[in-house]
């Protein structure tokens, strides 16, 4: 019971992770191609606007994350950190570059400088959520044995479930915050904006249903136990709910009703998170190592999951003014260029 | 002692790389937090001198030093994370057997974390658009994260060098409390040398940059406020961390006498033992004094253990030394301004102060990294305190030469981008604005 709740806990994170921080990424997918200096400003500067005041709360729900593991199931966090070093790695790389650039780039004085930072930026945006979620494919398939550094290296992660995982953790970040952007640009009465995102909304949506599909497909013959799970009971209640929420999204992103598109949206994803979770339930490192097995000390999820609770009494009010002045426009940042 | 619950030590080529790996990246962390513990304060400090006088002056030099605050904060923000993986991808076996042990820790310390980010955001995007006593409000819980989130990693590096709330039955680890080992002895002096640490970097720094200025002909009401907000901080800082420094230093003489020999190289347990300045001037009985309070005070050596259980004690000597030279040079420099404050109610206007103001910021440095250098190479070669080695802890996977060659250059090159964002940022023209009251 208290191991199922603390997981509860990590699972919570990691949604609100996904969700939030993907979206983060997600808007640096958008930089990226939003193309030439001239072109892509507008949408950069929507982007910039819209994330520069939460983009480091949304991270912290990583650090929340990786502290609940080391806590809640030690051995666990040891056997995933070790065997997967190398995504892990690239992840934490993509995130000094990525968090350095976006801090940096408003200080840039030359149009060169911009654009060095603002590739860095976009570049470490891709990278970062395809190796988490290529990490997160190596769990889902098994690939993480218990033990300091047991699994391969490289193969334990570059199997064709992780490869779509992390594909589809690009995917879905841009599409959130293409659905996101939108929002912002009708409530900044940006019609263009609005247009663009639109049709950002709707591709993004398309390719991250695609994946999901091949996704399922892909585990199927790769991963038997774990599409069972996702095939029967509740595993299959969150598959058929994710596709369903990523139908009504795309209907309401075609009608601009972007407002209510975020939640469905971010169901959408939700559904696949809490998904997986259920149907390799319970293990927490397929196929040996139960959430049980893996748990940590009892005194310690005690303590653990009375903090948790005292500090989301601390953090969510905090965090939901911080969203409403934010989404009212209260927190915008001049930026006074200088010549 | 103990091995590990993944399976014991491994064959790793190059554990001295990972412990070089973790020493630059806490490097490169430490002083970015200096900031995040002080920086909140002073400029809260500057906010509160615009509410009460109402010269919109302060709000300028306030607002200006948050925006520093802010970019300085998100390099910490990233750096901190890489800290957070590296203690799984350097050190899975320390994190597998003692994870639900000291983690209490770090999960208070999340909670931390939001609190500083979020409010931090509010207070710096806020400026404009927020009622004057509200602003000024977002700002205290900065402050107040500042503190609780040094607590909470203080005292995660407190249990490792004084490792509580567990017992080790058959090399396994049982009897977890989780709270023992939250509030273990070494946190308190750990947390407040920390604290007054952060102080001191940030103040002495931030003062350097203007007496800069201040020389280069810059002198004008900017920069001589700059000087005196942020000096004043640091002056008063210095003399508090001598005393903290002495309790330091007993406390380490108490629990981990090894490390103290460590700190003079003293080989056997001496009587009276001697402490040996920088110029390897020696003065007799110095050391049991420091450690002791007491001259003839008996100083165990590092010959009480075996060999193999003793710290490297060249670069632990050399640490120490910088930290307690600098620390002292600190305080005298502090001094000199607040005498001349006290007595004339003006700077020094010798410009050998203002040059004094400059080395001091790195200086600091210097005794901040130093004091870690102390600590934690002190410890050595245990990672837990004579509970789990260091070569136990270690990863087996490949290639840590190569992560720490990237890693290395990645951060050269964000310190590079950084230093020259500020510089450029500290040149920018100070804009008060006619009607910001
Ligand atoms: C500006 C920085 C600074 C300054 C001026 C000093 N220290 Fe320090 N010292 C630190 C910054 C620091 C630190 C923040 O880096 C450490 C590392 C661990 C800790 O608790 O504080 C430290 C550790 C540390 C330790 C090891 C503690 C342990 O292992 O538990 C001792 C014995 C001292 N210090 C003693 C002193 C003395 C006697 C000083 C002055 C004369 C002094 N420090 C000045
Ligand atoms: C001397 C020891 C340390 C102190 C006093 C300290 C304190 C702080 C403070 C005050 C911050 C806020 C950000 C800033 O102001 O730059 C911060 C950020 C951070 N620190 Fe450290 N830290 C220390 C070492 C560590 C260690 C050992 C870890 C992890 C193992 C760590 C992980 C982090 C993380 C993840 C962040 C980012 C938090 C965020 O997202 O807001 N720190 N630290
Ligand atoms: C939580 C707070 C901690 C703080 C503030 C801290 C701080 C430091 C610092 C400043 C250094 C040396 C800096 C240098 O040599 O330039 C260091 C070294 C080191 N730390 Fe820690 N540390 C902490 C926790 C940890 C943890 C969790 C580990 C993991 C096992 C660790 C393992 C090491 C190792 C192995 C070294 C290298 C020692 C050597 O080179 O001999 N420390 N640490």
């Amino acid at each position: 019971m208290l191991p199922d709740l603390v997981a509860g806990v990590a699972l919570l994170a990691l949604t609100a992770y996904v969700l939030l921080g993907g979206a983060d990424f997600g808007a640096g997918f958008w930089d990226l191609t939003a193309g030439g200096a001239q072109r892509g400003a507008p949408v950069r500067a929507m982007i910039k606007r819209a994330m520069s005041p939460v983009w480091e709360a949304n991270h912290v729900w990583l650090i929340f994350l990786l502290v609940v593991l080391w806590t809640g199931f030690p051995v666990a966090f040891g056997s995933i950190t070790s065997t997967l070093a190398v995504p892990l790695f690239l992840a934490g790389i993509g995130i000094i570059l990525r968090g350095g650039a976006f801090a940096l780039k408003g200080e840039a004085a030359t149009i060169a400088e911009a654009r060095a930072l603002g590739a860095t930026f976009a570049l470490a945006s891709v990278l970062t959520p395809f190796a988490f979620g290529a990490a997160a494919g190596a769990i889902a398939a098994g690939r993480v044995p218990v033990g300091n550094a047991r699994g391969d290296e490289w193969s334990s992660w570059t199997g064709s479930v992780s490869i779509l995982v992390g594909l589809l953790a690009v995917a879905t970040g841009a599409h959130l915050a293409a659905v996101f952007l939108g929002a912002d640009s009708r409530r900044a009465g940006r019609p263009d904006m609005v247009r663009a995102f639109r049709a950002r909304a709707l591709g993004s949506g398309v390719v991250a249903g695609g994946l999901a599909i091949a996704g399922l497909l892909v585990v199927r013959s790769e991963v038997p136990a774990l599409y069972d799970g996702l095939t029967s009971g509740a595993g299959l209640v969150c598959v058929l709910v994710s596709g369903a929420a990523g139908l009504i999204t795309l209907r309401l992103e075609w009608r601009e009703r972007f407002e209510a598109a975020r939640y469905t949206a971010a169901a959408a994803v939700a559904a696949i998170v809490a998904g997986w979770a259920i149907a390799q339930e319970p293990y927490l490192l397929p196929p040996d190592l139960t959430v049980h097995e893996a748990a940590g000390a009892h005194a310690t999820l005690v303590a653990l999951l009375v903090a948790t609770g005292l500090g989301l009494l601390l953090i969510v009010p905090a965090l939901t003014w911080l969203f409403r002045l934010a989404l009212s426009g209260r927190l915008a940042y001049e930026e006074n260029p200088r010549p | 002692m103990i091995d590990g619950v993944l399976g014991g030590p491994v064959d790793q080529d190059y554990l001295l790389q990972a412990r070089q790996m973790q020493a630059m990246s806490f490097a490169v962390h430490i002083p970015l937090v200096c900031f995040g513990i002080a920086f909140p304060a002073m400029v809260l400090f500057l906010e509160g001198l615009w509410l009460r006088t109402d010269d919109p002056f302060y709000r300028a030099l306030a607002k200006r030093w948050s925006k520093a605050m802010l970019i300085l904060f998100a390099v910490g923000v990233v750096t901190g994370t890489i800290l957070s993986f590296e203690m799984g991808l350097l050190w899975p076996e320390f994190m597998a057997t003692f994870g639900d042990v000291f983690g209490l820790a770090f999960g208070v310390e999340g909670v931390s974390f939001f609190i500083e980010a979020i409010f931090i955001a509010i207070y710096v995007y806020g400026w404009d658009r927020l009622p004057a006593r509200v602003h000024f409000a977002a700002g205290v819980p900065i402050v107040v994260a500042g503190l609780s989130g040094s607590f909470m990693v203080i005292s995660v590096n407190g249990w490792m060098n004084q490792p509580e709330g567990f017992s080790v039955r058959g090399g396994e680890v049982v009897d977890v409390n989780p709270l023992d080992a939250l509030f273990n002895k070494n946190l308190w002096h750990e947390l407040v040398h920390m604290y007054i640490a952060g102080f001191i970097v940030a103040g002495f720094l931030v003062a350097g940059v203007y007496a800069y200025g201040w020389l280069r002909g810059r002198r004008d009401r900017h920069h001589r406020v700059g000087i005196v907000v942020a000096l004043s901080v640091a002056a008063l800082a210095a003399p508090a961390q001598l005393l903290v420094g002495d309790w330091a230093a007993r406390t380490v003489a108490d629990r981990q006498p090894v490390k103290l020999a460590a700190f003079e190289g003293l080989e056997k347990t001496t009587k009276g033992a001697p402490f040996t300045l920088p110029g390897g001037i020696e003065i007799p009985d110095l050391l049991s004094v420091l450690a002791f309070h007491d001259p003839n005070a008996t100083v165990t050596g590092l010959d009480s253990v075996p060999k193999d259980d003793r710290p490297p004690t060249g670069i632990v000597k050399v640490s120490f030394r910088a930290m307690v030279f600098i620390g002292t040079a600190l305080t005298a420099l502090g001094g000199w301004f607040l005498w001349t404050w006290w007595r004339h109610g003006r700077l020094p206007s010798s410009p050998w102060f203002h040059r004094a103001l400059v080395a001091a910021g790195p200086l600091a440095l210097v005794a901040l990294i130093a004091g870690w250098i102390t600590t934690e190479v002190g410890r050595q070669p245990w990672v837990v305190y004579q509970v789990m080695r260091t070569e136990s802890a270690v990863t087996g996977a490949s290639g840590v030469p190569v992560g720490f060659a990237v890693l290395g250059l990645v951060y050269a090159g964000l310190a590079a981008v950084t230093f020259v964002m500020l510089h450029r940022f500290s040149r920018g023209p100070l804009e008060v604005e006619a009607d910001a009251a």
